[in-house]
């Protein structure tokens, strides 16, 4: 669920949608010294809003936490954090447009805000043009470093990497051929190149690839591919975007092509929350993997599906990206109270090296402006979850993926000025 | 054998899903002339009443016929959408007959308004405010004359409406409080999951076919064939084509144009129901379903010559086979030792991607050789 995809009607909800739904926001009264206001900027409207929303939940939540903590301490003073959350409306340029608003406007020191790849793209040459802060908390397919960005979700080789290894090595179907079907945009490109470039190194096979255009469920050319090119069965490695996937497990499992048969689908795009809406049924004995998965057996992790339960509803659910929205949150505030100012360079640089004992287990900022992070993958359960079946150990991100031709030998590094965006290693 | 056999029954498959999509709008369209933007939304109703019905047969009376319920389905999809259908036609469309540019937009911002509404409304009031509309509709037509007589017309039609609007209330927080799924809003995208008896696969002839898509072929076949009988043997079908072709002329011969307009209009939307039965069997349900569909829909019907239902058949099959050929690179293995350069040529279509650009381009090049498409309407139209 990265990106939207609507051929008129995006047209008009964009414009419908352009209402600025700012509210004030704040938790619980206190004594506070001050307050500092910090932007939320995710979609309420349009496709998106399904998975955004979520994000802003979790967000609102952190801060909430923060604040009945006793706020923020800068200097000795102790801060409330407030918030003004705007409406990027699942539409790429308003993303740009509300920036611009929270940073001149309301003049935030930091935004968090994002889902696609495609609203962070829109972003960016706002938030460097201004020298100003977004923090993003999605898995993404990474080959960008920005100065001006930090990302707290997996870079390729935080999820999909490790994933492939687990296929072609230890999964039921291991040693069998690869077929990679995704949704035909940025992120399942660049993912399945990197996907290739890994099976190859492994001694595997990738017999075929296709890519759904958005907004598309017609499965059935895919299937007779998939068919034709793993007749016995095999690793299919699906990127596809939300509610293609329905389209796409509903088929393949009329067309036969299930655990039971030899087929295993690895998938980087369902989270608990899109497989309450696939159906378990549809993807019980498929595989998932993710920093965060809801059944991570730890205090930090059952806390925060716990906390979340009780603020948003009981029948909510946690998953990946909510954790990566909830940690950026409090790893500001620290970089914060330890920068002692709200100053966007002051702050970035305090940032980097931060720790933070995350639901997923310890997280580190790294110098790239990436986390570092557990990676596990997960086999999903008739009851809608992951049981996890194997945990890496922290992993290091990289923003240039190594096995991705354009970017092999490069590398981010923005504590050492002569380094930055892009060197050779 | 075997392989010339499952393509064509896939792009049969393929070709049901547009041409069951297509259909509605090909009378609606091909027969009125309206461009009907919202068509996709009417084939989401379907699809939502699909959802709304599988939940129902859940509860524990209905249970026993759990099996049956999209059978049920097809029928409500029908007439929920038919009614939508026709309170569009009375309320928008009648005054913009013969603008098609107004048209275009009322009926996109239409859709927008359905759209909206399946998220920020609860599913189980929905529903009770479509029995409201139906009741308030068609309750003063189908009541007994001596009834009608016996009241004054004017608290008759007024009453019967609060009584729709009643019924409607009761129904809906009825649903509301047996089925706590339809009893909140969510935009969230919703699943039908098909009968046990619909899953799986059957043999026919060594080859296995989904049955899911053979239930669409039927459901595309009935339809198509329920459909040219309507036109073509009652009463009401020679109406609607005698307007079709003149419509002064069928005027002037005391046929109400009408009631002619409000039927035509409502079994092109009731198709469109029909249609969101099929396709809710193949991927989720949710507000934005129906805009996928919209394009392929008037491709089909100007690919297939508008206002020729025969052509609508030809076209969506045609553009099914045509897909599964480019798109699944079929070519290649009917062919398999084809010069090289054609046999890149062919692969690099040979994504689904691709293979859609592929169609366009060769319906684009056709229209350019037969503009009125594959069936042009022969003889002299009266226009506006």
């Amino acid at each position: 669920m990265r990106i939207s995809r609507r051929i008129l009607a995006g047209l008009a909800t964009a414009s419908l949608a352009v209402t600025a739904t700012s509210c004030g926001g704040g938790g619980t009264s206190g004594s506070f010294d001050d307050t500092v206001t910090v932007g939320i900027l995710h979609s309420l409207s349009g496709t998106m809003a399904i998975s955004e929303s979520t994000l802003v939940d979790t967000e609102k939540m952190a801060i909430e936490e923060i604040n009945a903590a006793g706020g923020v301490t800068v200097g000795g003073k102790s801060y409330k954090i407030e918030y003004i959350v705007e409406d990027g409306a699942s539409d790429w340029p308003t993303f740009a447009e509300k920036s611009k608003k929270l940073i001149d406007q309301d003049g935030v020191p930091v935004v968090f805000g994002g889902w696609t790849s495609a609203s962070r793209k829109a972003m960016l040459p706002v938030y460097e043009s201004k020298d100003a802060f977004l923090y993003y908390p999605i898995q993404y397919e990474a080959q960008e470093c920005s100065n001006n960005i930090f990302y707290t979700g997996a870079t390729p080789n935080q999820q999909s990497e490790p994933a492939t290894d687990f296929m072609y090595k230890r999964s039921p179907a291991a040693g069998g051929d690869f077929f990679l079907v995704g949704s035909d945009y940025v992120f399942p490109r660049t993912s399945n190149t990197i996907t290739k470039a890994q099976v190859k190194q492994l001694g595997g096979k990738v017999v075929g690839e296709d890519y759904l255009p958005l907004g598309n469920t017609e499965v059935a050319p895919i299937i007779s591919k998939i068919k034709k090119a793993l007749p016995e069965g095999g690793i299919i490695i699906n990127t596809l975007n939300g509610d293609q996937n329905v389209a796409f497990f509903k088929q393949i499992q009329d067309a036969g092509i299930t655990p039971s048969s030899g087929y295993y689908v690895m998938n980087y795009s369902i989270a608990e929350e899109e497989i309450s809406t696939i159906g378990p049924e549809f993807l019980e004995g498929h595989y998932g993997a993710w920093n965060y998965m809801m059944s991570i057996d730890t205090p930090a992790s059952k806390k925060f599906a716990k906390s979340f339960k009780k603020r948003w509803g009981a029948d909510r659910v946690v998953a990946d990206p909510q954790e990566s929205a909830y940690n950026m949150v409090y790893l500001w505030k620290q970089a914060v109270e330890d920068a002692g100012t709200f100053d966007d360079n002051a702050v970035r640089e305090a940032l980097v090296g931060q720790k933070f004992d995350a639901p997923q287990g310890p997280v580190e900022v790294m110098p790239n402006h990436h986390l570092s992070q557990t990676v596990r993958i997960g086999e999903i359960n008739a009851d809608g979850g992951f049981t996890i079946l194997e945990e890496t150990g922290v992993v290091l991100p990289q923003a240039w993926n190594q096995k991705h031709p354009s970017s092999k030998g490069f590398a981010c590094d923005w504590t050492d000025p002569s380094k930055g965006e892009k060197y050779k290693l | 054998m075997e392989l010339l056999l499952d393509s064509l029954f896939n792009g049969v498959a393929i070709g049901s899903v547009l041409l069951v999509a297509a259909l509605g709008l090909a009378i609606v369209f091909g027969l009125m002339g309206v461009i009907n933007l919202a068509h996709g939304e009417l084939m989401m109703l379907g699809a939502y009443t699909t959802y709304v019905t599988q939940l129902i047969f859940k509860l524990p009376i209905l249970k026993p016929f759990y099996n049956s319920y999209i059978i049920v389905s097809i029928f409500l999809a029908f007439i929920v959408s038919g009614v939508v259908g026709i309170l569009l036609e009375k309320t928008i469309i009648r005054k913009l007959y013969g603008s098609p540019l107004e048209t275009l937009l009322a009926t996109w911002g239409v859709s927008l308004i359905l759209q909206q509404f399946v998220r920020s409304v609860p599913l189980a009031y929905g529903t009770g405010l479509i029995i409201s509309l139906l009741i308030g509709l068609f309750l003063p037509t189908i009541l007994p004359s001596k009834i009608k007589e016996s009241i004054n017309y004017k608290y008759f039609k007024f009453s019967s409406w609060i009584f729709a609007a009643l019924t409607g209330v009761l129904t809906g927080s009825l649903i509301s409080s047996s089925v706590s799924k339809l009893s909140r809003a969510s935009a969230r995208n919703v699943d039908v999951t098909a009968p046990s008896w619909m899953r799986g696969q059957v043999e026919i002839i060594g080859t296995a076919f989904p049955k899911t898509r053979l239930m669409i072929i039927v459901i595309t076949l009935i339809s198509v064939i329920a459909i040219t009988l309507f036109l073509n043997q009652s009463a009401w079908g020679m109406r609607i084509r005698a307007v079709t072709q003149n419509r002064q002329m069928s005027d002037c011969l005391g046929i109400s144009t009408e009631k002619v307009d409000i039927i035509t209009f409502g079994i092109g939307s009731g198709l469109a129901g029909v249609a969101g039965v099929a396709v809710s069997l193949l991927g989720s349900v949710g507000p934005n379903v129906g805009g996928n569909y919209i394009v392929g829909c008037f491709m089909v019907v100007v690919l297939g010559g508008v206002g020729n239902l025969l052509g609508t058949v030809l076209a969506s099959f045609g553009i099914g086979i045509m897909t599964d050929l480019i798109g699944a690179g079929r070519l290649l293995s009917i062919w398999p030792d084809m010069p090289l350069p054609l046999s890149n040529t062919i692969n690099f279509f040979a994504t689904t991607s691709m293979a859609r650009v592929m169609i366009f381009a060769l319906i684009v090049i056709f229209l350019q050789f037969k503009p009125t498409g594959l069936f042009p309407q022969k003889g002299r139209m009266v226009e506006n």
